[in-house]
């Protein structure tokens, strides 16, 4: 016989207009107000670069992040693959940037400071923006943590990044872009403007918080390239025919409705390697050289009054 | 549990009443956009997890809610723009949640069936009471907010017992979209022996199946949306056939994959013979022209082979 399920399970406690929880307001993006670029430009193009750290030995609590380790310990494979990233393969990407004009931001863990150094110093001498991304992939943000231990992570990641490159730190991406149900709050309390873990969105909005408003920015997971390339086996060919597509898509829309974003999140041990970074480069090039494409970073964006606090 | 719920009977696909469309069409056609909603934070259901990640699954959840504030208006345009009225897969909470889209979709003379009342309520381990108390709280709803009762059923996130059949054809359905035996419309048998078939829907034309289970690349869906027509179109020459594509405005309306969705559906739409049409229009068709032919003829092949006459 079936175990019945709570008999309480036919009780619908949040039906009614609107989300099912109080974190933002139901608003579909055709109804609203439409937004200008500078310039006239009709799609911000948001590239974000995560830099990371995968420990070795994770506990992977509450679950092991994508791209963690999955071998026995010592998982050297795909520990030293990582580093990969972050020594080669990122110093490709930067070159095809720079050759693109695109500028992007770098969300780093707080780990990486002390792991590499230079690294640092050289996003701080470009003046890129620095989004902090947690303290490492095995520091997961979830509802097992107390308040106090979640707190905690972020003043550290933010402190470290802070401390590396004198600058203020504003963005925030969740480690595997997990969160606690307070995460959030906490972000906002530790002087975070604007997150890009939730993706219901293209254009940024207002994600309500205990101590005010946060800016979601909206960071798609179904375009990066560790989605499409790692996860779905999909041809490096088609990560370039649906970069391009999309932006294709995304032109044609703003025309009709104002500005929309192409927001593109990347991983320099995926596409820093020698048989990829030509596609990269290739999606670059095309996006770019659209007419109608701004090329723009977090900041850039949220200055608009569109999104004036 | 039994090895086989007996819903249909065998019946080969070759030499079977020959069905023609309205029109002289070969082939109807019909896209069932899925409007769901799914809770942050659903009450557990003993055999199946609602989202993979603990609470707040942030990742499940926002993607599925981009779905109704991007998505939808995204496809619901795009079939505008070639003639297709949807036939949504609603769940049923929805109306209460974000009566702007049913609003829409009423408007463009859309039909909506019922897909439970959320998608994360699923219909393992109810009672027969409680299973009859949530399809008839769906159908009610639907009622209320569009004007007329469902006609069709596919079980909230194709969750079913052994009597889902019978309950839902007991409230008044005449369709369920929940098994993919055919791609014919044909019989099912409930229990109160009332007139209820099932008409294709489709797992392997599912986005959700084609971008999330098997992985494939937008432009290869769009391949395969055009072989699965071109072969049921033929075949529709010597017995209407029917090709749905099930969608999610999650899914099929993200930026990079509209392109390839729209390149199939001009592709399908520019045939002559195609009836492009809804679930419903599909199966009160058949029920008035083709049922009982069905019928007939599988009782007489049946017969024929020696089976039982039961």
């Amino acid at each position: 016989m079936a175990t019945p399920p709570d008999p309480d399970y036919l009780r619908y406690r949040h039906r009614r207009h609107g989300m099912d929880h109080q974190r933002y307001a139901w608003s579909q993006l055709h109804e609203r107000e439409p937004v200008a670029w500078p310039g006239g430009a009709r799609v911000a193009f948001w590239v974000n670069v995560c830099v990371q750290f995968f420990p070795l030995n994770p506990r992977g609590a509450p679950f092991t992040a994508p791209g963690g380790m999955s071998m026995p310990y010592p998982d050297l494979r795909h520990f030293s693959l990582r580093d990969y990233g972050n020594r080669v393969g990122i110093f490709r990407m930067l070159d095809a940037f720079d050759r693109w004009r695109v500028k992007p931001s770098f969300a780093v863990n707080g780990a990486i400071i002390e792991r590499a150094p230079y690294l640092l110093s050289a996003l701080r001498e470009r003046g890129d923006e620095i989004v902090a991304h947690g303290w490492d992939m095995d520091s997961l943000h979830h509802g097992g943590l107390t308040p106090m231990e979640e707190t905690d992570l972020i003043r550290r990641s933010i402190d470290s990044l802070e401390e590396a490159t004198g600058r203020p730190v504003r963005g925030w991406l969740s480690p595997a872009r997990n969160e606690s149900p307070l995460t959030p709050d906490l972000l906002k309390e530790q002087g975070i403007a604007w997150f890009a873990d939730w993706v219901n969105d293209e254009m940024p909005y207002r994600f309500l918080t205990r101590a005010g408003d946060l800016w979601a920015m909206p960071l798609s997971n179904e375009l990066e390239d560790r989605f499409i390339l790692m996860q779905n086996l999909h041809s490096e060919e088609s990560w370039v025919e649906q970069v391009c597509d999309a932006c294709d898509f995304l032109l044609k829309e703003a025309a009709e409705s104002g500005g929309r974003m192409l927001s593109l999140n990347l991983h320099p041990w995926v596409l820093g390697q020698p048989h990829r970074i030509a596609r990269l480069e290739q999606a670059l090039e095309y996006v770019t050289s659209q007419s109608g494409v701004w090329p723009a970073t977090p900041e850039e964006i949220l200055e608009n009054p569109s999104f004036r606090a | 549990m039994q090895p086989d719920l007996k819903l249909y009977d065998y019946w080969p696909y070759r030499d079977r009443p020959r069905i023609v469309w309205p029109g002289g069409a070969r082939i109807a056609f019909w896209v069932a956009p899925n409007i769901e909603f799914y809770e942050l934070d659903p009450p557990a259901n003993p055999y199946r997890k609602p989202w993979p990640r603990p609470y707040p699954d942030v990742g499940g959840y926002s993607i599925r809610d981009y779905g109704n504030r991007v998505g939808h208006e995204r496809q619901m345009r795009l079939l505008e723009r070639h003639g297709i009225r949807g036939s949504v897969s609603l769940s049923a909470a929805l109306c209460e949640h974000h009566p702007e889209i049913i609003e829409a979709c009423a408007e463009l003379d859309w039909e909506f069936f019922s897909h439970g009342i959320y998608n994360t309520r699923y219909t393992y381990g109810l009672s027969e009471e409680q299973e009859r108390t949530m399809i008839l709280d769906a159908m009610d709803s639907i009622e209320k907010h569009t004007g007329r009762r469902p006609a069709g059923y596919l079980a909230p996130a194709l969750s079913h017992s052994e009597h889902t059949m019978d309950l839902f054809a007991e409230a008044g359905g005449i369709y369920t979209c929940d098994l993919f035996h055919d791609d014919q419309p044909t019989p099912v048998r409930v229990r109160g022996g009332q007139r209820f078939i099932s008409i294709p829907y489709s797992l392997e034309m599912n986005d959700t199946i084609a971008y999330v289970v098997n992985r494939i690349e937008p432009r290869r869906y769009g391949s395969m949306l055009r072989d699965n027509f071109d072969r049921l179109y033929a075949e529709g020459e010597t017995g209407g056939t029917v090709m749905c594509i099930p969608t999610h405005n999650y899914q099929v309306s993200c930026p990079h994959r509209l392109a390839a969705l729209e390149q199939a559906i001009g592709y399908i739409t520019g045939h002559d013979g195609v009836w492009v049409t809804t679930g419903r229009e599909i199966a009160e068709y058949f029920l008035a022209n083709y049922y009982d032919s069905a019928v007939e003829d599988i009782r007489r092949k049946r017969e024929a082979a020696g089976g039982d006459t039961a």
